[in-house]
């Protein structure tokens, strides 16, 4: 129901931000993420931010995927 | 009552219908093939029209895309593109600025493709009654690959392309400033005549402008025993050009390219025309991306894991969407 | 970067193959509430990896789908009346009674599509002359930054900027769907109106129905159903969150506490599920001079739907798409009939274009 990119933010200037997603970037708005830094990567749902993703638990669920099912038996580090 | 929409330009099905009213009127041996273009005692023509707004782009402008887009359907029908006619239809207030800029880059581009300017006219209408400049050019060719024929096709032939897909569209959407995206994307608008001179191997070439890759191929495989299956990972696509596509929510196979081209190519001789491409600067991305199956009329994407999905033409023009 | 690893096609068929193996002693019922997922699952070719009596339903999660013609029909007369409507792309060709927004552009109507909300407000500032409309549609991911957008309107004194109210919530047409007679053995629940209400506001679900919070690369969305399927497995009636990454227990609150600022809830009409008690917002009376239809009220006639069209069953999981009789006959995406069919992420389109 609702498209949201994950995109990266490269600038903040008061309520608003510039995003970053690929080499293409946009303003945002960050209303909905008062404690957003520059460099953390958010949510864009039609040019609001609304949550920054937490890579902590992004990347504790890519290693329980990656043991169960990677049949190389590599598991990437971080 | 029915009216023209936006969408009976898009390229999709709505302008399948328009050219269905077309026929009733104008049924021809020719016109029923529907082609870019006609073949006639080993000449070849082709005729388009060129409204792009905003008219300069990255990578581009109206002008060099009027150019472009001749040459390329000529090009497509094995065609050399020899003489251009070119059409202005110019709104009052219009800068003659502007103008110059557009048909410096006539030239270059014509310089570049080899073709000459050798007719042409001027139209001006009252403000508000366009928008700026609309071109409009027809090109004849001399057919070089006259052996060139969608009959040729079969299962086990390769599909290429020239490099990334769907940069011209994006790249004119972006420049419509409204979407407040910024990035470098240039269009990929650019003359083909050097895939006239690749080694033998081509079976049928066609250019995916408006509608892209899915129209294009859906237009391809109508009515045939065969289909064709893309290999969803190598279809190549800049990185620029996926980042907008995921932020608005539109597929790249629906979206216009002005500067590439689909190969059907013998797959023993895939190799040696993938290297001739190369060897040329607008061919140096080329890659193979698909193959013609066994099934009539399908056109599928085969996704990374194996799984696949049919690939229809839009139902019109790309819009952004939130879902 | 890490996200692409959610697209890593080792790990998805390593899923792939341990779904396609889940095995169940009578025939299962899965919702997948949020039309994105919807797509992706057809996108991607998802549904050749469920097992052999598993049926995926798609649920009313898609803001176009469920808007009433009504909504569309009051969108066009608006039009008529002069006004500059500004909307999501995805609005412009649902068919209302007489005609579409398409439509109404076509015959030189002003209608504009934006990216966010927020392009309306800069759109009314820099045109002062025009009357600008916004169509407030979505569900709870969209409708705080519409609340955000209103409330820069009135920073901005905008005095030519309105919408037109329709913005849904998902938690009380799950209920509804719960006590109507459709057999829901699991909901996969949605992944972006999720990151604004919290795992929390699921709760009234436990005890009832297994469900599970998915996002929407392939990975999230195998490793969501992988879940779902191992909780309706042990028969386990709960809600987890299996989109850690942006979903947290209360949700996001800033944005909460923006979107009841300017809304408060209301009941609402959904199309195909009728009326649903508190399934809506609407303005609060501080903000209500924004609403077009206060401060311009227009009538319309009563809107007449396609007699043959099933979109309410096929919104409500008590249909497929191909079962409808209008589906690829009548109604087409280039031609639809009902709004499933017209949205990018309707189910009917979804199953017309992916097959």
């Amino acid at each position: 129901m609702c498209l949201g990119v994950p995109m990266k933010i490269k600038k903040i200037e008061g309520k608003t931000g510039i995003a970053e997603l690929s080499g293409i970037e946009r303003e945002v708005a960050l209303d909905f993420v008062p404690d957003v830094k520059v460099g953390d990567w958010v949510i864009i749902h039609a040019g609001y931010a609304i949550q920054v993703l937490d890579e902590e638990d992004a990347l504790e669920t890519l290693r329980l995927l990656e043991e169960a099912f990677r049949v190389s038996g590599k598991v990437q580090g971080q | 009552m029915d009216k023209i929409l936006l969408s009976h330009g898009g390229g999709g099905k709505l302008t399948r219908k328009l050219e269905e009213l077309y026929l009733t009127y104008f049924e021809n041996e020719k016109l029923r093939e529907l082609d870019d273009g006609a073949i006639f005692d080993g000449y070849a023509i082709s005729t388009d029209s060129f409204v792009v707004n905003p008219i300069f782009f990255p990578g581009g402008d109206i002008g060099k895309l009027s150019v472009c887009g001749t040459v390329n359907d000529l090009v497509s029908m094995g065609a050399k593109p020899v003489y251009l006619s070119l059409s202005f239809i110019l709104e009052e207030g219009f800068l003659i600025q502007d103008l110059e800029r557009i048909l410096w880059s006539i030239r270059k581009t014509c310089d570049e493709a080899g073709v000459e300017i050798v007719t042409g006219d001027t139209k001006v209408v009252e403000r508000g009654k366009g928008d700026g400049i609309y071109i409009n050019t027809t090109g004849i060719g001399k057919v070089l690959m006259p052996e060139l024929s969608r009959e040729r096709i079969k299962p086990g032939d390769l599909i290429l392309v020239n490099g990334p897909v769907g940069m011209h569209g994006i790249s004119v959407m972006v420049a419509r400033e409204k979407l407040g995206i910024e990035g470098k994307i240039e269009s990929d608008c650019a003359p083909l005549t050097f895939l006239l001179s690749l080694p033998p191997g081509v079976q049928f070439m066609r250019d995916p402008t408006r509608g892209g890759v899915a129209s294009v191929l859906n237009e391809v495989v109508k009515g045939m025993e065969w289909g064709v299956v893309l290999y969803q990972e190598q279809i190549p696509v800049t990185p620029e050009v996926s980042g907008v596509c995921e932020l608005l929510g539109i597929d790249v196979l629906t979206v216009a390219c002005e500067g590439r081209m689909l190969l059907f190519v013998e797959r023993e001789k895939a190799d040696e025309v993938l290297q001739g491409m190369r060897r040329h600067p607008l061919g140096k991305e080329s890659t193979i991306i698909g193959e013609v199956v066994d099934e009539p009329g399908v056109v599928l994407l085969k996704t990374p894991f194996g799984t696949h999905r049919r690939i229809e033409p839009p139902p019109g023009e790309s819009l952004p969407r939130i879902c | 970067m890490y996200l692409e690893r959610f697209r890593d096609s080792e790990i998805l068929s390593g899923l792939a193959e341990k779904i396609k193996k889940y095995r169940f002693d009578r025939a299962i019922n899965f919702m997948e509430v949020c039309g994105t997922h919807t797509v992706q699952i057809h996108r991607y070719g998802l549904k050749d990896v469920l097992p052999p009596n598993v049926r995926h339903i798609s649920g009313p999660g898609c803001p176009v789908c469920v808007t009433p013609q009504r909504y569309i029909d009051l969108a066009c007369a608006y039009a008529d009346e002069g006004f500059l409507i500004v909307t999501f792309g995805d609005m412009l060709r649902v068919p209302g009674t007489r005609s579409s927004l398409e439509k109404k552009k076509a015959e030189g109507g002003k209608v504009e599509v934006v990216y966010s909300s927020r392009d309306a407000v800069l759109l009314a500032e820099k045109n002062r002359d025009e009357k600008i409309l916004f169509l407030a549609i979505g569900f709870e991911t969209t409708a705080p930054g519409i609340a955000a957008t209103i409330r820069e309107a009135r920073e901005r004194n905008l005095k030519n900027f309105w919408v037109l109210p329709g913005n849904k919530l998902v938690p009380p047409a799950l209920e509804a769907l719960l006590t109507s007679d459709v057999k829901i053995d699991g909901f996969l629940l949605p992944g972006h109106v999720s990151t604004i209400i919290g795992r929390k506001a699921y709760l009234f679900l436990e005890g009832r129905v297994p469900s599970v919070i998915a996002g929407f690369e392939p990975v999230d969305i195998l490793y969501g159903i992988d879940i779902l399927f191992s909780l309706i497995k042990d028969g386990r009636c709960e809600v987890l969150n299996a989109y850690g990454r942006a979903v947290r227990e209360e949700g996001n609150e800033p944005a909460q506490e923006i979107m009841y600022s300017v809304f408060e809830v209301c009941d609402s009409e959904w199309r195909g599920l009728g009326k649903i008690e508190h399934s809506g917002l609407s303005l609060k009376d501080e903000w209500k001079d924004f609403d077009v239809t206060e401060r311009f009220p227009v009538d319309i006639p009563e809107p007449v739907e396609h007699p043959g069209c099933r979109c309410g069953d096929v919104l409500q999981g008590k249909l497929t798409p191909p079962e409808c009789p209008l589906f690829g006959k009548a109604c087409t995406p280039e031609n639809p009939v009902g709004p499933c069919m017209v949205s990018t992420e309707g189910s009917c389109s979804a199953y017309y274009k992916y097959g």
